[in-house]
């Protein structure tokens, strides 16, 4: 490669990779071939997919655009956490994830795009699409480790929830430690990515950056300003949710449903 | 019976407790026995607004349970579940962190002593709480709302993990403090010696439904 495109043989040439490991699982009989083939060809149709819907916004920088598609990031990731629960949540508490996610996701983004990194037009696709769909992505994996933590919380520390209320504690009060966990837990992946950074990976949009042709330091400069932006987004973001999702759990007369 | 302190009327929760009239009394030592499943917790659930009845009322001191903030209800009328509960630390953090739960200052070690002594638990204020046997668990529960100094107290099987000897002591000492403070005592209890000894007030509960209810005049 001498740098800029990627012709599409060279990009088939990387599908080697694919057919290795479909060779391999048939030797070794793991009965992997279908969900292998389905996952790398479900991976190319989509990522082309949004390619051409990017270059089609890219072209056509319209903020009707850039709202629809960040709306859709929203749904898709609040959706995403519904089914990562793995069991059926109530109403109340999908009301409150949903509330949280949009909320957090949206301050946080209003700040960085308008303060951070000055975008203007402040509809610019080209930064805000991208950068979005990174606090988006992380801002999902916190809020769902969140609620994870919470359902088993409750679950599990019944008892005591129920032994804080009858001495007379508030909700707030009783549930405080199955909080502090569901915030803990929701945040950990964030601190401990901030730790790896650059030393046990390169985050893919400074690489994608750097082999686009852009000065590294620049690259490493907009990465840093995106890990502190997943931060403030995934914080503030599980901070509403773990303050107002706890009170799904408890009815108005401060009793356990 | 001069003004009772709860009064329950029609009450109905699902297919456990039918109640079409209760009063129980203030300042006294009420027991409400009854056999496994007869609905003798859910009653207290039910006096400590834990849970809501499916229809009719209870009055606590003339006012609808509803009328009540149930915390405020809660932090008037205080409840020992059956299982005693432990929270992660020590003996003092699990005293201490009911004051807390009520909203209300922390105290010194020595009246944490001092309510160690009233339940006869010989344990430091620092021993870890998940090392206590289950009676000593027992105690420290009943130890954390005697420190809350509640006007109502409900207790569910209070001693039901202590010995005879430790039951006797930590009974007179609990009667004769809810005596001196006018404090009013319901509890759940299958002990007969329990009822026959201290009860001033019986209940007794038969699938749901109230079958005898009355004042002890023999008691010694």
């Amino acid at each position: 490669m001498t740098g800029g495109d990627l012709s599409l043989w060279q990009l088939a040439s990387a599908y080697v990779f694919i057919l290795i490991l479909l060779i391999i699982v048939r030797v070794r009989k793991i009965r992997r071939e279908k969900e292998i083939l389905i996952s790398s060809i479900r991976m190319t149709v989509q990522l082309m997919i949004v390619g051409y819907i990017l270059s089609f916004i890219f072209n056509n920088d319209y903020p009707f655009f850039t709202v629809i598609i960040l709306l859709f990031m929203l749904s898709f990731a609040v959706y995403n956490v519904y089914k990562r629960a793995g069991e059926p949540l109530s109403r109340e508490l999908k009301k409150r994830i949903a509330l949280s996610m949009g909320l957090g996701v949206i301050l946080t983004l209003a700040y960085f795009i308008l303060v951070t990194l000055s975008v203007s037009p402040w509809y610019n696709p080209r930064y805000v699409i991208p950068i979005s769909g990174m606090i988006i992505g992380n801002t999902m994996t916190g809020v769902s480790l969140g609620v994870h933590t919470l359902l088993e919380g409750m679950r599990a520390k019944k008892a005591m929830v129920e032994s804080a209320l009858m001495l007379g504690a508030t909700p707030n009060e009783a549930s405080r430690p199955i909080i502090n966990q569901a915030f803990d837990s929701a945040m950990l992946p964030t601190i401990n990515s901030m730790v790896g950074m650059g030393i046990v990976f390169l985050p893919g949009m400074m690489t994608g950056q750097i082999i686009g042709g852009a000065d590294p330091v620049m690259a490493i400069r907009y990465q840093i300003a995106v890990m502190l932006g997943i931060t403030g987004g995934t914080s503030l973001t599980v901070i509403l949710f773990v303050q107002i999702a706890y009170k799904a759990f408890f009815n108005s007369r401060s009793q356990l449903k | 019976m001069n003004q009772p302190l709860f009064q329950i009327r029609q009450l109905k929760y699902r297919h456990i407790l039918f109640i079409d009239e209760l009063a129980i009394p203030q300042r006294k030592i009420t027991c409400i026995v009854g056999e496994s499943g007869s609905g003798k917790t859910t009653l207290l659930r039910m006096l400590n607004h834990m849970i809501s009845p499916d229809s009719g009322d209870i009055e606590i001191s003339g006012r609808s349970v509803y009328d009540w903030d149930p915390i405020e209800l809660r932090r008037n009328v205080v409840m020992l579940s059956q299982t005693p509960v432990m929270f992660p630390g020590t003996v003092r953090d699990n005293l201490i962190i009911g004051l807390r739960f009520a909203g209300r200052a922390p105290v010194t070690d020595a009246r944490l002593e001092k309510m160690l002594k009233r339940v006869r638990l010989n344990k430091g204020l620092d021993a870890e709480s998940a090392s206590l046997s289950g009676g000593e668990k027992q105690r420290v529960s009943l130890a954390r709302i005697l420190l809350l100094d509640p006007p109502v107290l409900l207790l569910d099987e209070p001693t039901s993990a202590l010995d005879e000897e430790t039951t006797r002591f930590i009974m007179e000492r609990l009667t004769g403090y809810a005596r001196q403070e006018k404090k009013t005592v319901v509890m759940v209890t299958h002990s007969s010696a329990v009822v026959r000894d201290y009860a001033e007030y019986v209940i007794e509960i038969k699938s749901g439904h109230v079958v005898k209810e009355g004042e002890r005049h023999d008691r010694r």
